[in-house]
């Protein structure tokens, strides 16, 4: 249970989703479950897709025909909980926050995590993004199997660190 | 004596924020700072804070510290700061006796802003003086100002968003967190933190608490047990756990000591820390021309921190020069960034200790 283990359910993270249909496109998901003074996401969309409004308390929504995918709320979000997701044949992609050492190179195959930190499978690493204004955020660019489309949350390193 | 105008003391969030509102209309400052840098905690905090952006949301702490630096540094002219600057005493006739270099002397100011922030609480449990035992303040000092480690295997006391954040940082740095204990039933801070830990394997552990450490030179073990619903200890659930070292995190209190001994009015109120200095709704105390602000007055984040020191500097301002240009439209603006950031469930606490604050007032 979220307020009592850090785990949201199954139904509370598919309430984040899009439907599947929608995932040709890359579409922000945001796991922003609480009322929190909070509203980055919403300034830093250059497409206006994200709606938190002027009580910065309220919980984000994103409009999916203006959201483009483009990731930048992923590393602006100070709670590290958007990630943006499409669906491409038997593959989910995602764009993730990462901010631990080592960071992977692409190409490289890590452990695919769930919300618990379980191993559910191997990732392979499509891209790894670090600019400037990202201020050590990476944005990582993965990519799983469907079927895990909402139990992956995170990349972990094969080797035990 | 030094004399000067306007004396703030501690150059934290709150204080560093007042300082730049007082000097940008205009008025001269002295900070005296006891750290040998500015920006208090915020030079620790590795995270990106929430907020809006006029708090800086979205930049990391000691990123903020350094933007509020350079606000100072454009305003350095009105702003004089003794650093490695301790106040050790507050006199009715604001007489402030600082110790600084191991050289001691008085300073006398027309107004005061204290904004001496809060310290950490910690907790009784067996043998909690072993060393190894840290509260989270010191290993985030230790760990992301110093660059040392404070252990290899540690275990969080206490869930609110400083147990989190730090529990984050320290799997950062490379430390295995065991778990994070929280002794009430469900998780302090916001769940945002609590997930982004879970994910990373950590287990966070609701309805538990720490009986005792243990260890010959330092500790090698605690013992855990768990907590029934009036908060005592369920026998037969104690739990060793081998670690290296504990941090604690339960809170902060206020720091009202300097407030106390100038014969401020101090007042009780929980939701707020604790012992807080009655302050106006101006964030003057009963003494006039002192003022409070930030964790002193109402422990929350440093966002607000920020906002009250500028409030405060606004008014300390006002009492010096009578009128100050613009001032609604400060004030206004001030007051709403304030009013946004507590006006949320994470808020309610601060808004019922300001009520009772307002109370107080009027007895």
């Amino acid at each position: 249970m979220l307020e009592k283990n850090g785990v949201p359910s199954r139904e509370q993270v598919i309430s984040c989703f899009p439907e599947p249909s929608v995932l040709i496109k890359p579409k922000a998901v945001i796991e922003c479950y609480q009322e929190i003074p909070c509203n980055p996401c919403e300034t830093s969309c250059p497409f206006n897709a994200i709606t938190i409004g002027d009580d910065i308390n309220l919980r984000p929504t994103v409009n999916q025909v203006l959201c483009t995918g483009c990731g930048i709320c992923v590393t602006k979000c100070p709670g590290l909980a958007i990630i943006v997701s499409s669906i491409k044949q038997d593959m989910a992609i995602f764009k993730i926050p990462y901010e631990f050492i080592p960071a992977p190179l692409k190409g490289d195959i890590w452990n695919a995590l769930n919300r618990e930190g379980k191993v559910i499978s191997t990732c392979k690493i499509i891209s790894v993004q670090d600019l400037a204004k990202q201020e050590k955020t990476k944005l990582i660019t993965v990519e799983v199997r469907k079927e895990f489309l909402y139990e992956f949350i995170t990349i972990g390193c094969p080797d035990e660190r | 004596m030094k004399k000067t105008p306007f004396l703030i003391i501690g150059g934290g969030p709150a204080g560093l924020s007042c300082a730049i509102q007082a000097a940008s209309l205009g008025q001269h400052v002295t900070i005296v700072e006891r750290s040998h840098t500015l920006g208090g905690q915020l030079v620790k905090q590795t995270h990106k804070f929430f907020g809006s952006e006029k708090q800086y949301a979205s930049v990391r702490g000691y990123k903020i510290a350094e933007k509020l630096i350079q606000e100072y540094i454009k305003l350095q002219d009105k702003i004089e700061v003794l650093l490695d600057a301790t106040v050790t005493g507050l006199y009715p006739d604001k007489v402030c006796t600082v110790v600084q270099n191991e050289v001691y002397f008085k300073i006398q100011a027309s107004v005061i802003v204290v904004a001496t922030g809060a310290s950490e609480k910690f907790i009784a449990f067996e043998n909690n003086d072993l060393p190894g035992i840290y509260g989270a303040g010191a290993v985030q000092t230790l760990m992301n100002q110093y660059g040392v480690l404070p252990g290899n295997k540690i275990i969080m006391v206490g869930s609110g968003n400083i147990g989190l954040i730090v529990s984050y940082q320290l799997m950062q740095a490379g430390v295995k967190v065991v778990s994070v204990l929280e002794a009430a039933p469900s998780i302090g801070g916001y769940l945002v933190h609590a997930s982004k830990l879970r994910r990373l394997g950590v287990p966070i552990l609701t309805g538990k608490t720490i009986l005792r450490a243990s260890g010959t030179d330092c500790v090698e073990s605690v013992e855990i047990v768990d907590l029934d619903d009036s908060w005592n200890p369920i026998p037969g659930t104690e739990q060793i756990i081998e670690v290296d070292a504990v941090c604690v995190s339960v809170g902060l209190s206020p720091m009202h000591q300097l407030l106390s001994m100038a014969g401020a009015k101090i007042v009780y109120i929980a939701e707020l820390g604790g012992w807080v200095p009655k302050v106006s709704t101006h964030h003057e105390t009963t003494m006039e021309g002192i003022f409070a602000c930030g964790d002193l007055s109402g422990v929350e984040e440093a966002s607000s921190a920020m906002v009250e020191g500028r409030l405060a500097g606004l008014f300390a301002t006002k009492k010096l020069l009578k009128s100050v240009d613009g001032f609604d439209q400060i004030y206004q603006d001030l007051k709403s960034q304030l009013d946004g950031l507590r006006s949320g469930p994470f808020g309610y606490k601060t808004r019922v200790g300001l009520l009772q604050m307002k109370e107080e007032e009027s007895c």
